[in-house]
């Protein structure tokens, strides 16, 4: 059996070729360094690897190069590559979706998806009211460009500007809309902001700040909010 | 002025950047190919193979992880495809090969001593050595792997690659011996 010297010594030994190549760690080449010192052996040891060293080098050198036809052979490969296989790959929506959606945490999921739900529940409610209150046109089915005037948006009313915070899952934000009897009405804006109507009437505008500042008390889920047309 | 970083370069070959694939080809084509010819022997086939590690690289430029260095990628690549290619091989043919190959220094340990060249006779031996003998050495002195990239590159633990390095300095030393070099170690 092997004492802790003759271990260490061995272990020394095995890390010479790389202490020679100049790979090894600093902590593992100061330990060579030091044992080449103190080892007469060790030392002879190393100028043997340094000379398997040189003449492996000189053994790869004298092996000479490949000729252009290897750059060429590539280059064709590369050709075929761009003719056939790139072409080839159909671009799969459903795996670059799942691919990208698998990168958010379920929360960000889910108030994305609370998002999209209330963005379309919204589009609806526009398009509803575009087909039943066209004005001038009694017909049901008069055509109208995809791009709705802004004052479908609802003019009257009094508005807010919210921000929610991350944490803030959909059923907090629901709990919070219903509780200010607030609706989305667009949104997000650059910022992750909301357009919130907060009355379906204009409201003074103290009363305006006085529920804006209601909302500014439930930090846990509100980052920003403040009064807008 | 600094040349562009291997890894910035797979970035552009990602891309499809043909440019970038030639830089990085002119950078390290010559040492991949001596690689793959210590390993396969064969001139023409190491040329062939050496195409195909890069266009392995091409197609799969968009998958590398910068976990190693792109040398070390290259290398392993290089080493799987020259495996498979030996593996193509009769068998007979590998033995017969190595056999041959083992045999020269030993077979006339006078003659070599005649040329009064140690370096040359090292040289003779380091190409006697079992070709897995001959990877590691190539991959440690010549390659300059630390001990991790060749366990990354060979694929095995990192002891086995002390100890495989160690065994194969002491096989290189047992041939220098017959061939008349005693430099007293082991």
């Amino acid at each position: 059996m092997m004492t802790k010297n003759e271990t260490e010594r061995r272990d020394i030994e095995t890390l010479l070729p790389w202490h020679a190549a100049g790979t090894l760690s600093r902590r593992d080449a100061q330990r060579v360094e030091a044992a080449l010192k103190e080892d007469r052996d060790l030392a002879r040891q190393f100028e043997l690897v340094r000379e398997e060293l040189g003449e492996t080098i000189h053994l790869n050198e004298t092996l000479g190069a490949p000729s252009a036809r290897a750059m060429e052979r590539l280059l064709a490969g590369i050709e075929a590559e761009g003719t056939k296989g790139r072409k080839r790959q159909s671009f799969n929506l459903a795996a670059f979706i799942g691919e990208r959606m698998s990168m958010f945490s379920p929360r960000t999921l889910a108030w994305s998806a609370v998002t999209a739900v209330l963005a379309i529940v919204l589009q609806a409610g526009l398009l509803a009211n575009l087909y039943i209150n066209e004005p001038g046109s009694e017909v049901p089915s008069a055509y109208k460009t995809a791009s709705a005037p802004t004052r479908s948006l609802g003019p009257v009313g009094s508005y807010a500007l919210i921000g929610f915070t991350p944490q803030a899952s959909a059923a907090d934000v629901t709990k919070f809309l219903e509780a200010h009897k607030a609706s989305i009405v667009e949104g997000p804006k650059p910022g992750g902001l909301y357009r919130i109507r907060v009355s379906t009437t204009a409201l003074p505008k103290n009363d305006l700040a006085a529920i804006v500042k209601q909302m500014q008390n439930d930090s846990k889920i509100v980052r920003f909010v403040a009064a807008t047309e | 002025m600094q040349a562009t970083s291997d890894e910035a370069l797979i970035g552009r070959i990602a891309t499809g950047d043909k440019v970038a694939m030639q830089v990085l080809f002119a950078r390290h084509h010559v040492r991949v190919y001596r690689f793959v010819l210590r390993l396969v022997r064969d001139q023409t086939k190491a040329e062939d193979l050496i195409s195909e590690v890069f266009l392995d690289v091409w197609r799969q430029a968009g998958k590398f992880e910068a976990r190693s260095a792109v040398s070390t990628w290259l290398l392993a690549i290089a080493r799987y495809k020259a495996l498979s290619a030996l593996r193509r091989r009769p068998d007979e043919e590998l033995d017969d090969e190595t056999a041959a190959a083992i045999e020269d220094p030993g077979d006339d340990p006078e003659t070599a001593l005649e040329k009064k060249d140690k370096g040359e006779i090292l040289r003779k031996c380091l190409t006697a050595l079992s070709p897995e003998h001959r990877e590691i050495i190539d991959l440690v002195y010549y390659h300059e792997k630390s001990v991790e990239e060749v366990a990354e590159i060979v694929g095995i633990p990192e002891n086995t690659v002390k100890t495989r390095m160690f065994y194969a300095r002491k096989r290189l030393a047992e041939l220098l011996k017959a061939a008349g070099v005693e430099r007293g170690w082991p």
